[in-house]
C-alpha cells in the first residue's frame, strides 16, 4: 500500500472517529442542555439522566480514540492543534471532568441542594463542552494565526470571534435537537410530550443558525469551497445535509422518532463531512502565510506507524462495533429507574 | 517560575492525581470478579450483596479515573508539543491501541455492570465483570509499554525533516513488537500491575475489617476477607520479587537512576553496600546520618557481593538526576512493601488459625493498610519518572548505533507562556481539592451504607419480578402502575 494511500485511509479514519464521537456524544451533551428546561421534578429529572446513563461515558471514549489516534497518525497535528488551544481545551478537560462527576456523584446523597447543586453543573458543563467543541471546529474551518515551524502566535483572545462563537452557537443548537429527539425516544407520558413540544422551536432556532453558518462560511471562510468547485461530485453532501436537515420535521410529522433520530444523526454526519473536505489536504490552515499550513503531507508518522496502526484499527473496530451494538441492544427501550439508576 | 517547572509541577500533580484512581479499579476489579464467581457457583445471596456492594465503590472510583485520564492525553499536546512531534510515531501508536483495545472494552462492558444486575442473566454479568477488569489491565499495559519506551527506548530510528529550512529530528519506529517489548516493559508491568492488585485486596480487606470492628455486615465481611486476606499477602510477595528484578536491569539500562534511588556517589573498587536510611546531599556528595550495610547494594545487584556498582560520578554532570527525592521515595516504597509483606502474613496465619476476629490491633492495622499501598504506588512512580530526569526520552544505543534521546527541557510548547500553565494549574488545583473532598465523601458513605443482607435482596427481587409480570399480563396492571406513579409525584 502506497504511504499517499494509508495517509488519505487516516485522515478519513480520523473523520469517522469524529462523526462517531459527534453522533454519540452530541445526544448526551444535548440532554445535558436540555434537562433543566424539561424535567419538572427529581423523578423526571433523574429519568433524563439515566436515559443517557449507561451510555455516555463510552461515547465519551470516541473522542479520547480520536485524540489517540491524531497523536498516533499525524502527530504534527495533535502537537500543533492541542498547543495552539491550550486554554480552551483545559475549558473543555474541566467541562467534561465536571460532566463525569455530576452525573456520577449527584443521586449519591440525598439532599435536594446537593442535587440542585449537580443539576447546575451538569448543564452548564454539557452547554459550554458543545460550545467549545464548536468554537474549536470555527476556528480550524477559518484558519489560525500560525507562524514558522508550527509556532502558534495567537492567544485566546484571537480564537474568540464572531465567526466561531456563531458555530459554536450552530453546535450547541444541533446537539440540543439531537438530544432531543434521543429523549423523545426514551421517554414516556407527560415528560415525552414536553419533549415533543420542544422540538419544534430547537429545530427553528437550528434551521437559523443554520443558514446564517452557511452564509458567514461563504463569505468568511473562502477556501472552504475550493474542493467543492475543483470536484463538483462533492456537492452531493451540502445537499444531502440540507435534505437532512428537513428531513427532521417530517419524520417527527410522520410519527416516525426512531427515524427522526436517524436522520438528525446524518446531519451531524454531513456537518463534519462537509468541515474535513473543507480542510482538506490540511489540518491547520495559517493565516499568516500558506507555507506554514500544518498539512496531511508534513503532519503525517512513517508509512510504518499508519501501516501498524491500521492492522491495530482492522482487529479493534470490528471488536469495538460489536459491543457497542451489544450494550445499546441491552440498554434499549424506556428508560425506567431502578436500585441501580443515577 | 519557567514554563519548564511549571509544566513540569502540572504534569506530576495532574498524573498523581489520576495515579489515585486507576490502580484502585484494576485491583478492586480483580476482587469483585473473585467474589461474582463465587456467587456464579455457589448462587449464595450474600456472595451476590458482597458484589453488588464492591460494584457500587468500583463505579465511583472509576469515574474519577475517567474524568481525570482525559486530562492526561490532552496535556501531552497542549504543555508537551515538541515532546508530541518528537515521539509521536512511537507513543502515539501505543496511545491509540490503548484507546482501541482498553477504553471501549472497559466503558462498555462497565454499563453492564453497573446498570445491568436486572437486566441480563448472571453469565452474562460475570462476563461483563471480567472484561472490565481486563480492559483496566489492558489500559495499563499500554500506557506503562508507552512510558517504558521513553525509559529504555528499542525499535526505532532517528530521522531528520526538514521543518520550513530547518533540519528537525524524531524518532521513527522500525520494528513494532520491539518497541512494545523494550527492555524494561515487562519487568516495569508486571511490578505495576501487582502494585494495583496490593491495593485492591488491602482495600476490600481494608473495608471488610472495619465491619468485623464495629459488628456490622459480617457475614459478607467474612466472605469477601476469605479472598482478600490471602491475595493481599500473594501480591505482595510477588511485589517484591518484581520490584528485585526491575531493580537488577536498571544498572544496565538506566544507571543513573539507580544510583539515585541508592544516593550511590563515589563508585570505588570495594563491594557496594546498600544504604537503609539516610539523608542525601548532593550538592556535598554524601548522605548524611547513613545508616549502611556493607555488601548488600552489590549481592541485590549482580547476585554476587564483591562486584561494585557504579555510582553517580560515572554519569556526565549534566544528565544527573537530582538524588533526594528518588531517594526518599524509593525507600519510602521499599519500607512500606516490607510492612505489608509482614501485616498480611501475620493476618494471613490468624485467619488460618480462626483467631483473626480477636486481634483488634492486627485489624486495624489492615483498615490502615490501603493508604500504604497507595503511597507505595505513589512512591513508585515518583522514583521512576524523577529518577530519569533530565531525560523525557533516554538516549539509547541500537545494533551499536546511538541514538539521540529528548531532554525534558526541549520537549515543552514553544508557543505556551507560564502565564497560561500557571493558571492551569490553579484552575484544576481547586477542581482536583473539591473532587477529592467528594470522591472521600462519596466513599465513605458507600462504605457506611454498606452491602444489603440476604432478605433485602431476596425482596427486592420479588418485587422485580411483581413489576415484569404486571407488565406482561393486562392492561391493567400497568395503568395502575403508572397511576401509581403519579401520585407519587403529586
Amino acid at each position: 500500500m502506497s504511504y499517499e494511500l494509508l495517509t488519505f485511509i487516516w485522515f478519513v479514519l480520523l473523520g469517522v472517529l469524529l462523526v462517531g464521537y459527534a453522533i454519540l456524544d452530541g445526544f448526551d451533551l444535548g440532554v445535558g442542555i436540555l434537562h433543566p428546561f424539561i424535567a419538572k421534578d427529581d423523578r423526571e429529572r433523574r429519568l433524563v439522566m439515566n436515559s443517557i446513563g449507561p451510555l455516555w461515558d463510552g461515547n465519551e471514549v470516541w473522542l479520547v480514540t480520536f485524540g489517540g489516534a491524531l497523536f498516533a497518525a499525524f502527530p504534527v497535528a495533535y502537537a500543533t492543534v492541542f498547543s495552539s488551544f491550550y486554554t480552551a481545551f483545559f475549558l473543555l478537560l474541566t467541562c467534561l471532568i465536571g460532566r463525569a462527576v455530576s452525573l456520577e456523584f449527584r443521586s449519591k446523597v440525598h439532599s435536594a441542594a446537593w442535587r440542585k447543586l449537580w443539576d447546575v453543573g451538569f448543564f452548564l458543563s454539557s452547554f459550554t463542552a458543545a460550545f467549545l467543541l464548536g468554537v474549536a471546529g470555527g476556528n480550524v474551518m477559518a484558519g489560525m494565526e500560525l507562524g514558522p515551524k508550527y509556532h502558534y502566535e495567537g492567544n485566546l483572545l484571537s480564537q474568540v470571534y464572531w465567526y466561531p462563537l456563531l458555530v459554536g452557537c450552530l453546535t450547541v443548537s444541533l446537539f440540543a435537537l439531537h438530544g432531543a429527539i434521543y429523549l423523545y425516544l426514551k421517554t414516556e407520558h407527560d415528560l415525552q410530550a414536553r419533549v415533543r413540544r420542544a422540538i419544534n422551536p430547537l429545530f427553528y432556532v437550528f434551521v437559523g443558525l443554520y443558514v446564517l453558518v452557511s452564509i458567514a462560511t461563504w463569505w468568511h471562510v473562502p477556501h472552504a469551497t475550493e474542493n467543492i468547485a475543483k470536484y463538483p461530485v462533492l456537492w452531493i453532501v451540502p445537499i444531502l445535509n440540507a435534505l437532512a436537515v428537513l428531513n427532521i420535521p417530517r419524520a417527527m410529522h410522520l410519527g416516525k422518532p426512531g427515524y427522526a433520530f436517524f436522520t438528525s444523526s446524518m446531519v451531524i454526519a454531513a456537518f463534519a463531512t462537509l468541515f474535513s473536505v473543507a480542510i482538506f489536504p490540511n489540518f491547520m490552515l495559517s493565516t499568516i502565510d500558506p507555507a506554514y499550513n500544518v498539512t496531511l503531507d508534513n503532519a503525517r508518522s512513517s508509512a510504518g506507524t499508519l501501516q501498524t496502526m491500521l492492522i491495530i484499527a482492522i482487529i479493534g473496530i470490528p471488536c469495538v462495533l460489536s459491543y457497542t451494538v451489544i450494550i445499546y441492544w441491552i440498554f434499549r427501550g424506556k428508560v425506567t429507574l431502578e436500585k441501580n439508576s443515577y | 517560575m519557567d514554563v519548564e517547572i511549571l509544566s513540569r509541577l502540572q504534569f506530576a500533580g495532574t498524573i498523581m492525581f489520576h495515579y489515585l484512581f486507576p490502580p484502585l479499579s484494576i485491583g478492586l476489579g480483580l476482587q469483585l470478579f473473585l467474589c461474582e464467581l463465587a456467587y456464579f457457583r455457589t448462587r449464595n445471596l450474600s456472595w451476590e450483596a458482597a458484589a453488588r456492594f464492591w460494584t457500587r465503590v468500583f463505579a465511583v472510583n472509576f469515574a474519577m479515573g475517567v474524568a481525570t485520564g482525559i486530562v492526561m492525553e490532552f496535556e501531552f499536546g497542549t504543555n508537551w508539543a515538541a515532546y508530541s512531534r518528537f515521539v509521536g510515531d512511537v507513543f502515539g501508536s501505543a496511545l491509540a491501541a490503548e484507546g482501541i483495545f482498553a477504553f471501549f472494552l472497559e466503558s462498555g462492558f462497565l454499563a453492564v455492570l453497573v446498570f445491568g444486575w436486572d437486566r441480563v442473566g448472571p453469565k452474562m454479568h460475570l462476563f461483563s465483570t471480567l472484561m472490565v477488569f481486563l480492559g483496566s489491565m489492558f489500559s495499563a499495559v499500554w500506557i506503562v509499554v508507552a512510558n517504558s519506551w521513553q525509559q529504555t527506548p528499542a525499535g526505532y530510528h532517528i530521522v531528520w525533516q526538514d521543518v520550513q529550512g530547518e533540519m528537525m529530528p524524531r524518532a521513527e519506529v522500525t520494528s513494532f513488537w520491539q518497541m512494545v517489548f523494550n527492555p524494561s516493559s515487562v519487568d516495569r508491568l508486571t511490578h505495576t500491575l501487582i502494585g494495583a492488585l496490593v491495593l485492591g485486596a488491602f482495600f476490600v480487606a481494608s473495608v471488610c475489617s472495619y465491619y468485623l470492628l464495629k459488628s456490622r455486615h459480617e457475614d459478607v465481611a467474612k466472605r469477601c476477607l476469605s479472598i482478600a486476606l490471602p491475595s493481599a499477602l500473594l501480591f505482595t510477595l510477588l511485589a517484591a520479587a518484581t520490584g528485585h528484578d526491575s531493580a537488577q536491569k536498571l544498572v544496565e539500562t538506566q544507571p543513573a537512576k539507580l544510583a539515585a534511588m541508592e544516593a550511590h556517589f563515589h563508585t570505588s573498587d570495594e563491594p557496594t553496600g546498600l544504604t537503609l536510611f539516610g539523608w542525601p546531599d548532593a550538592e556535598n556528595e554524601t548522605v548524611r546520618f547513613e545508616v549502611k550495610v556493607p555488601y548488600l547494594l552489590s549481592l541485590m545487584v549482580y547476585n554476587d557481593p564483591t562486584i561494585p556498582v557504579p555510582g553517580m560520578d560515572q554519569i556526565p554532570e549534566d544528565e544527573r538526576p537530582p538524588v533526594w527525592l528518588p531517594f526518599q521515595t524509593f525507600h519510602l516504597m521499599v519500607g512500606l512493601g516490607t510492612l505489608m509483606i509482614g501485616v498480611a502474613a501475620l493476618a494471613c496465619l490468624f485467619w488460618y488459625r480462626g483467631t483473626y476476629t480477636d486481634k483488634r490491633w492486627l485489624m486495624w492495622a489492615i483498615v490502615l493498610m490501603p493508604v500504604a499501598a497507595m503511597t507505595a504506588n505513589q512512591a513508585g512512580w515518583v522514583t521512576a519518572e524523577v529518577g530519569r530526569q533530565p531525560w523525557i526520552v533516554y538516549p539509547s544505543v541500537q545494533n551499536g548505533v546511538e541514538m539521540m534521546g529528548l531532554k525534558t527541557a526541549d520537549g515543552l510548547s514553544e508557543s505556551v507562556t507560564a502565564e497560561q500553565v500557571l493558571s492551569s494549574i490553579i484552575l484544576f488545583g481547586i477542581i482536583y481539592s473539591m473532587l477529592f473532598a467528594v470522591w472521600v465523601f462519596v466513599l465513605n458513605n458507600k462504605i457506611q451504607h454498606g452491602p444489603e443482607t440476604a432478605e433485602e435482596l431476596t425482596e427486592y427481587k420479588q418485587s422485580l419480578k411483581a413489576d415484569s409480570m404486571s407488565e406482561k399480563f393486562g392492561r391493567s396492571g400497568k395503568s395502575l402502575g403508572g397511576d401509581m406513579m403519579e401520585d407519587e409525584t403529586r
